[in-house]
Order: structure tokens, then sequence, then C-alpha cells
């Protein structure tokens, strides 16, 4: 048998190492392999319940603490030191919307703006576009307590002088989130295809009229997911505000220029939190619960936008 | 359907005609074209050269194209047939780094003048890509766009309607003109941007290789219709596809790519430019006969 056919041998020899694979392959893991899998998964699935339980506890602390304090008074009443029955977020509400409102008018056209020109304007292959590219990047990441000196510095006093009033403290938060715009902005212009440029330049369209009629509608759910994104860090900022004056006190509903002062959610929150009876702290968790639930629907309204609007080329 | 029928079996018995003949060509179409003689000028290219960067894509172009013909250029892959194309209606402008030297004349005058503006340039000289860009709009939208930017908004639904039919797309979609031009098929899609681009009422369309992302009945589809538009427009068109060259171009030039002493180098350089049927079944370069008859590229 082993008579020398070179043929047979070699078929013999295929088959013994094809068995072999087989056999190694059906063989049991090793057990050590086994642990060091389940330890690892293990410890992956650890890291997401710590980031879910801090969510969590905030969430059912919230909750436990401000659920007596929840009613429609919270939102129509003015604070007060003396009553914390009857005290509400009133001139805090009316204080956010506003300065938000602000943020988004300036914001929207400036953000847009400077990502248009980045994008379709701007020579890569020049060391200051780039440098320009960066920066905005350090600036998206540069502690919202610096944007509140900038703000006290050339805002509120300095050049634009403006004093203590919502339209700085507007100002300053708009300059905090005008990064994340650009960035966002910047990304949805990325995504409209060469090809779509490219076919309406061919038609003798214009740059601005390419960029009017194709690329900036294309874009703009994704832009308008980057300014709900950016408005609603807007809105949970304190610290640039205490600095441009969100006073903590406020009983009045303030107006955009107005000089006695102004409040925002935020504020109010850490004023309540502040105190030390049972009372306010209740009233504390309760406004953390509306700006909470205003919070996440706007996230999700933005993250909805993006999925609805977004175009598949 | 019918219409799908009819054309799909009048180009298998062209098919089978050109397979009889050794190639693919159509010999009453050679007919047609012997006695073209002298034709008005639309391009006349002289010594162009390309560079991208300082670096030579295109070297020593010089060839006429007439008006209503369909000019094809073919060749291997990187032998600058697009870069070329993309030279006469100055979309290589786009690219920071492109320079067109020599002289490229349309209609006499030179296109790359100091006084003449691309975006004018563009609008008399229109473009298909390789790949169908429809805008995502309504179909409608898609032809409507050109005539609104260029403010020709007076008679806008006849306009759209005539480049639709223009382009044998109107029966397809003439009862759903407001859908998203994303519904259609790729070749559906590739006819919009025709009728888009001749709703523009261009001189010339360039196509850059059209049909290359098609299957072949939409490409059909195309090929016949480009023999309709030369009535009207002149057409340059770039191929791959010799069999394409073959059945709907007037003229052909051959394009190759060569290499300098070093072979460090390599740009594409016109071999021979001359009517289809003369490249196709007569070349006067060897390097066109090997080419055509599938021996090398």
């Amino acid at each position: 048998m082993a008579g020398g056919d070179p043929g047979v041998a070699r078929n013999r020899l295929a088959t013994a190492g094809a068995r072999a694979t087989t056999q190694a392959m059906l063989r049991d893991q090793p057990r050590g392999d086994v642990i060091r899998n389940a330890v690892f998964a293990g410890l992956l699935l650890l890291a997401v319940l710590i980031a879910l339980a801090g969510l969590a506890a905030l969430l059912i602390q919230a909750f436990l603490k401000g659920s007596s304090a929840l009613s429609l008074d919270l939102i129509t009443n003015p604070p007060s030191t003396a009553f914390p029955e009857k005290a509400g977020y009133r001139p805090a509400i009316i204080g956010s919307l506003q300065l938000i409102a602000g943020v988004i008018l300036f914001v929207v056209p400036v953000g847009i703006g400077a990502a248009l020109y980045l994008e379709e304007y701007a020579d890569n292959t020049r060391w200051w576009n780039r440098l320009i590219e960066v920066n905005i990047q350090n600036l998206a990441a540069v502690p919202s307590i610096i944007y509140g000196i900038l703000g006290l510095a050339f805002i509120v006093r300095g050049p634009l002088d403006l004093g203590f009033i919502l339209a700085a403290g507007s100002l300053t938060l708009a300059l905090l989130v005008l990064p994340m715009v650009i960035i966002a902005a910047r990304e949805a212009v990325r995504a409209v295809p060469d090809s779509i440029r490219q076919g309406s330049l061919a038609l003798g369209a214009t740059k601005w009229q390419t960029i009017r009629t194709q690329v900036l509608p294309a874009s703009i759910p994704g832009i308008a997911t980057g300014v709900i994104l950016a408005v609603s860090r807007a809105l949970g900022e304190t610290a640039p505000l205490l600095l441009v004056g969100a006073t903590v006190f406020v009983t009045f509903d303030p107006t955009p220029f107005g000089t006695d002062g102004y409040s925002a959610m935020p504020v109010q929150i850490f004023n309540y939190a502040l105190r030390p009876q049972e009372e306010f702290q209740a009233l504390a968790a309760a406004g953390i619960i509306v700006m909470l639930v205003v919070l996440l629907a706007m996230n999700s309204f933005a993250i909805w936008l993006r999925n609805r609007y977004e175009q598949r080329w | 359907m019918t219409q799908d029928d009819s054309a799909q079996t009048g180009r298998d018995t062209r098919e089978a005609a050109a397979a009889r003949a050794g190639i693919a060509v159509r010999p009453e179409e050679f007919q047609r074209k012997r006695f073209s003689g002298e034709r008005e000028k639309v391009f006349e290219l002289k010594g162009v050269d390309v560079l991208y960067s300082g670096v030579t894509a295109v070297k020593g172009i010089s060839m006429d194209i007439h008006r209503n013909d369909v000019t094809a250029l073919i060749g291997p892959s990187g032998c600058g047939k697009s870069t070329l194309l993309r030279c006469l209606n100055r979309m290589n402008d786009l690219i920071p780094t492109a320079e067109v030297k020599g002289e490229l004349l349309y209609h006499g005058e030179n296109l790359y003048g100091p006084t003449v503006d691309p975006v004018q340039a563009r609008k008399l000289i229109g473009m298909v890509f390789q790949k169908p860009n429809p805008f995502p709009k309504s179909i409608y939208d898609n032809v409507a766009f050109g005539p609104r930017i260029l403010g020709r908004k007076e008679g806008l639904e006849e306009t759209v309607e005539k480049a639709l039919k223009g382009a044998a797309l109107w029966d397809e979609v003439k009862d759903r003109l407001k859908d998203n031009a994303f519904g259609l098929s790729g070749g559906q899609q590739q006819r919009l941007c025709i009728a888009r681009c001749i709703a523009v009422q261009p001189d010339v369309i360039l196509m850059d290789e059209p049909c290359s992302a098609l299957d072949p009945i939409s490409t059909g589809k195309i090929e016949d219709l480009m023999i309709e538009l030369k009535e009207e427009f002149s057409i340059v068109i770039v191929t791959h596809n010799m069999q394409q060259a073959a059945r709907v171009s007037d003229r052909t030039a051959f394009l190759m790519v060569e290499l300098d002493a070093d072979e460090q180098n390599r740009w594409g350089r016109l071999v021979e430019y001359d009517e289809t049927e003369k490249i196709f079944t007569n070349p006067a370069d060897k390097r066109t006969e090997d080419y055509v008859s599938g021996k090398v590229g």
C-alpha cells in the first residue's frame, strides 16, 4: 500500500492534516481563555453600569426629594426667601428663555458663516487656516469659567461695556457654545458630497448660488442638530453667568436690557440648594427635575431631527 | 415598456451585425458619417498641456472638435481622458493646483483668456458626470435648477417638460414630477442629469463615462439618446467602453499613457484622432490597432 504511489501518499497526508485541524477546533476551549473572556466582558459591563448608575442616582434622588414641590406654582411663582411653599422659578425660567433666544440669534448666523468659510472658501493648504481649525477645536474645550471672565472683561466692562444685563450674559454664553456650533456645522457641510457641488457648478451656477441653493439646504438638519445641542449646553451653564451678573435672587421678570439684574434656572437652583431648610432643598430638586426634562427633551429632539432628515447620499 | 423592448431588439440586431463584421460598430452609421466633410469647429486645441501641482497629466494635445458630432475620447486608465474633458468647460479650475497651458479655443475664442468667466463658459458647455448626481430635490426642481439660477423663470414648466422629453424621461416621470429624484433608478437618474443639463440650453454637452455605473439596458437608452441629442448639441464623451465609442461617436480620439526615459513621470498623450470608422477598422498607428483590437489596455 505504501508501495510508492506518491498520489495516494499525498492524499493520506492531506486527510490526516485536515482531521488534526478539525479536532483542534472541536476540542474544549482552554479554561484560562474562558475565564479571561468572562472577566474582560464583566469589566466592560461594569464601566457601563457605573456611567448609568450616576445618572440613575441623580434622577432618583431628584425625584424623591423634589416630587413634593412639583406643581404649577413652581413655574408661575417668583422666588421667595420667606415662604418656600409659595416660591417658584418664574423669573429664572423667563431669564433662561431670553438667554437662549439671544444665544440662537447670535450663534446661528455666525456659526454657519464661519463653517461655510472654513469648508468652502478657506484653502486648507495654508498654515493659518489649519491653525484656525485647530484652535476652534481647542476653544470648544476651554472651561466655561474662562468665558465668564472674558464676558466680564470684554462684554460687561471693557470694549463693549454693556453692564450687568441679560444681553451680556447671552452674548457670553453664545461665545461659549459658538465653537460647538461651528464644528457641527462644518461636519454637516462637509457631508454634502462634492458631486453635488460639481453638478451645480457645471450648470453655470456661481459658487455662492451653489452654496445657497445646494450645500446649505442639504446641511440644515445637521446644523440644526448642532445648534440644539449647543443651546442645551448653554441652558445648563452656571459658572460664566455668575460672573456676568446673573443675580442670584430676582423676584421680577427680567428683560434683555434691564439693568436691575436677571436670573437663570441653574443659578436659581444653586441659590435654593444653598439654603439649609428642607423645603428649599425640595424646591431645588424640583428645579433640577424641570431642567432635566427640558434638556432631555431638547437632546431627544436633536437626535430625532438628525435621524429624520439626515440625507443619505 | 413596449418602447423599452423595441429599443432593446434594435440594439440586439445592431449588436449582431457588428459581431458579424468582427467589431462592434454600425455600418449604416458609417455611411452617413463618411460624407460629413468640413464642419464648424467647436473646440480647437493647440498643444494643450494640463498640469497638477506642476506635474504634467496630459501633454501636447492638438485636435479639433466639430459641431453636432459625438466625439469620443478613449484610452486606458490614467491616460488623461477625463482631465482633458474637464478642461473643456473649465471644471479643472475647481482644483487649485491645476494649470492649463497651450491654446484652447472655443468657437475661435480663447477659453482660458483673461476676460472669460468660467461660470459663463459652463452655462454654454454643460457636463454629465460618471456617477449620476441628482440634487436631493424633486424631479421637477432638479431640471428647473439650471433655468432658475440663470434667472430664466418664464415658461419654466415648458422648459422642464421639453428637457425631460429631450432626455427620453418624460413618459416615465410625468406623473411624479414632485417626487424626490433619489427614488429613480440609476439609469433614470443619469437621464435626469442629462435633462438637467439640456434645460439650460447649452451648446456642448461633455459626458464623463456617463454609462459606467449603469446596466446594459440603461446604457443602451443613453446611447440612443446621444445620437438624438447631437442633432441639437455637440457632444464629447469619455468612455472606457470601446464598443460604446464605436456605436455612438463620429470621431474618436485615442489617448495613451507615455513614460519618460527613466519611467519616473507619466502623462497622457494623443496617439490618433480620426473618424471613428477609421480608428476602429483601419487605424494609422500600431498602438491604436493593438488597443482597439484588445491586444493591450
